[in-house]
């Protein structure tokens, strides 16, 4: 009676685990896992998609992408909106934090402002950005306008499209970044904070030795997720430039999009797929050991 | 005396960086009451003449409707599916041992620093090959495969605090895995259920690269790939434009001012936590 028991406990428990688990485990193999290994098999090939890919050609898909002026020229701007991102939105993100975290009136209202633009689509944010760059009826033109001078067109300027993008970047994202480190702040305990204010410390000594230390865990996150988010920006740029004017604010993947799939040059896409994977990669174990260095420091 | 100053200088600070933020959503909201001239004579003031004719001639047009329609469905599709499977394993790994628990919960998470762009190609032609091309699912599949990670660990961060006394309590009273999952873990969960849906809508709500890939056909756009029609449409017509991004900028402060508490707990909590 008891064995019985114990075996009927057995199987319920193993299909519970069988039932629960596999949806998950099998989209998430099929439509997340599998396609990464496959983008590394179709690399190889020069591939248009239809029929199996039959024409191996070893490297040259990423030999080509290497020597592409354009592809280097996109990295290059990821380069740019990552720096941008990190030292620029990070530390003005924190700054604002730090006062934001604290309780006085209208605090709610101002969070509640700045987190505002993370919540619009990037479609979105990106159109009304795109109007408000426009040379004839957008507040620049406008701006312009004022001094009688015929307004520049930003977003199909060579020399200023890739700032016009930057500055969207910034403006939509660094709420998210500050509502992060905000909960961070809000979990560090109120004992520490008062025992440095007895010890005599100021609002910005017990920031920069206080606070700031406890949150970095939090920061190093941010700094993390801007790096991937900026790794793979697409949705903002293509309202606003397209990758353009003459393809000079191509990101890593507009460029994908418009030479790789848009031109259905598979084999040459998948390529630059596994290029953005392996950076990607590299970003998410340099911050894992980083981690785990600070975890072994404590 | 000099805290007030430096008070009132905050302020001045915090409200001069508001109006970066609002300005464009003002000059968004208003232009979509101009004529076209008035449009490009005015760009700062108030309209001249409020006319109404830009939201009646948008509420007019048939597709405007079922881009609306078509991102609703494959945002239901995809936060209801995704609930039901990201709670019952999350479930899983938050309560039941068993050899390989920590292993597969690992594999899950690390779908969390895939970037989605370089699985495009690949994901595009499987969907070609299951025949999918032209249904929601093409859409909806890989956006549950790719929000799971996410969901689960929100879930499982969730399920964890659920005392474990309580299941031999329920155990004792006969009660097995599944049972306990549905009578107590459910009705013990519905915030983080909230949270994980809000999150997950938005995100699909907000979607344009996936359905970029998948969806050719325009009877199945979802909103911003509706956006984008509609801009190469009027491109001339920017005061039709701007009226659409209106009518997409109100839903979406609306539902941000009444759900903000589960976008802020999902998107900070589930960052913040592990």
């Amino acid at each position: 009676m008891i064995k019985k028991n114990i075996t009927s406990a057995f199987v319920e428990k193993y299909s519970t685990i069988i039932i629960f688990l596999v949806p998950a485990l099998t989209l998430f193999t099929v439509f997340v896992v599998m396609p990464i290994f496959e983008a590394a098999y179709f690399s190889f090939y020069r591939w248009n998609g239809m029929g199996a890919p039959e024409k191996y050609v070893g490297f040259k898909n990423y030999a080509f992408l290497f020597k592409n002026g354009i592809f280097l020229n996109a990295l290059k701007n990821n380069f740019w909106i990552i720096f941008v991102s990190l030292f620029i939105q990070l530390p003005f993100a924190l700054f604002l934090a730090l006062f934001l975290a604290n309780n006085f009136r209208g605090a709610a209202v101002f969070r509640s402002l700045f987190f505002l633009p993370y919540i619009l689509a990037e479609i979105v944010a990106s159109l009304i950005w795109v109007y408000i760059y426009k040379g004839d009826y957008g507040l620049v033109g406008a701006i312009w306008g004022l001094f009688g001078a015929d307004a520049p067109w930003i977003t199909a300027d060579k020399e200023w499209a890739l700032t016009a993008i930057l500055i969207v970047v910034v403006w939509k994202y660094f709420g998210i970044h500050m509502m992060i480190m905000i909960s961070g702040l809000q979990g560090i305990s109120k004992e520490v904070i008062e025992a440095a204010k007895i010890d005599g410390a100021g609002p910005v000594t017990t920031a920069l030795s206080i606070k700031i230390p406890i949150l970095w865990p939090t920061i190093t996150l941010s700094i993390f997720l801007s790096t991937l988010g900026s790794l793979q920006l697409f949705d903002l740029i293509m309202p606003l430039t397209m990758g353009g004017p003459s393809n000079v604010t191509h990101s890593m993947v507009t460029y994908l999009y418009d030479f790789g799939v848009g031109r259905m040059r598979l084999g040459f896409g998948s390529a630059i797929s596994v290029v953005i994977f392996i950076i990607c990669f590299v970003v998410a174990l340099i911050y894992q050991t980083t981690i785990l260095k600070d975890k072994g420091y404590n | 005396m000099q805290s007030k100053l430096s008070k009132f200088y905050m302020y001045l600070f915090l409200s001069f960086l508001a109006g970066i933020i609002l300005v464009p959503l003002y000059l968004t909201f208003i232009s979509s009451f101009k004529t076209l001239g008035d449009l490009s004579s005015n760009v700062i003031g108030l309209p001249r003449e409020w006319i109404f004719s830009n939201y009646t001639d948008v509420f007019g047009m048939e597709y405007f409707w079922s881009f609306a329609w078509n991102s609703l469905v494959y945002g239901v599709l995809t936060t209801v599916l995704t609930l039901i499977c990201a709670s019952m394993a999350a479930f899983v790994f938050a309560h039941i041992r068993f050899f390989g628990n920590r292993f597969l919960f690992n594999y899950l998470l690390i779908g969390l620093m895939f970037p989605f762009a370089s699985a495009i190609i690949p994901l595009f032609l499987k969907v070609r090959d299951f025949g999918l091309l032209g249904t929601y699912w093409a859409v909806v599949l890989p956006q549950i495969a790719f929000g799971l990670g996410f969901a689960i660990l929100l879930f499982r961060g969730f399920f964890k605090q659920i005392p474990p006394e309580l299941f031999d309590a329920a155990y004792v009273d006969g009660c097995n895995y599944s049972n306990f999952f549905f009578r107590i873990t459910i009705p013990l969960s519905v915030p983080i259920f909230s949270t994980v849906a809000v999150v997950t809508f938005v995100t699909s709500w907000n979607n344009y690269l996936l359905p970029l890939i998948m969806v050719s056909n325009e009877e199945l756009y979802p909103w911003p790939m509706g956006i984008m029609f509609f801009r190469g449409e009027y491109d001339t017509d920017w005061s039709m434009v701007l009226t659409y991004v209106s009518l997409t900028l109100i839903p979406a402060i609306v539902f941000f001012l009444l759900a903000q508490k589960y976008i802020i707990a999902g998107l900070t909590g589930g960052a913040v936590k592990e």
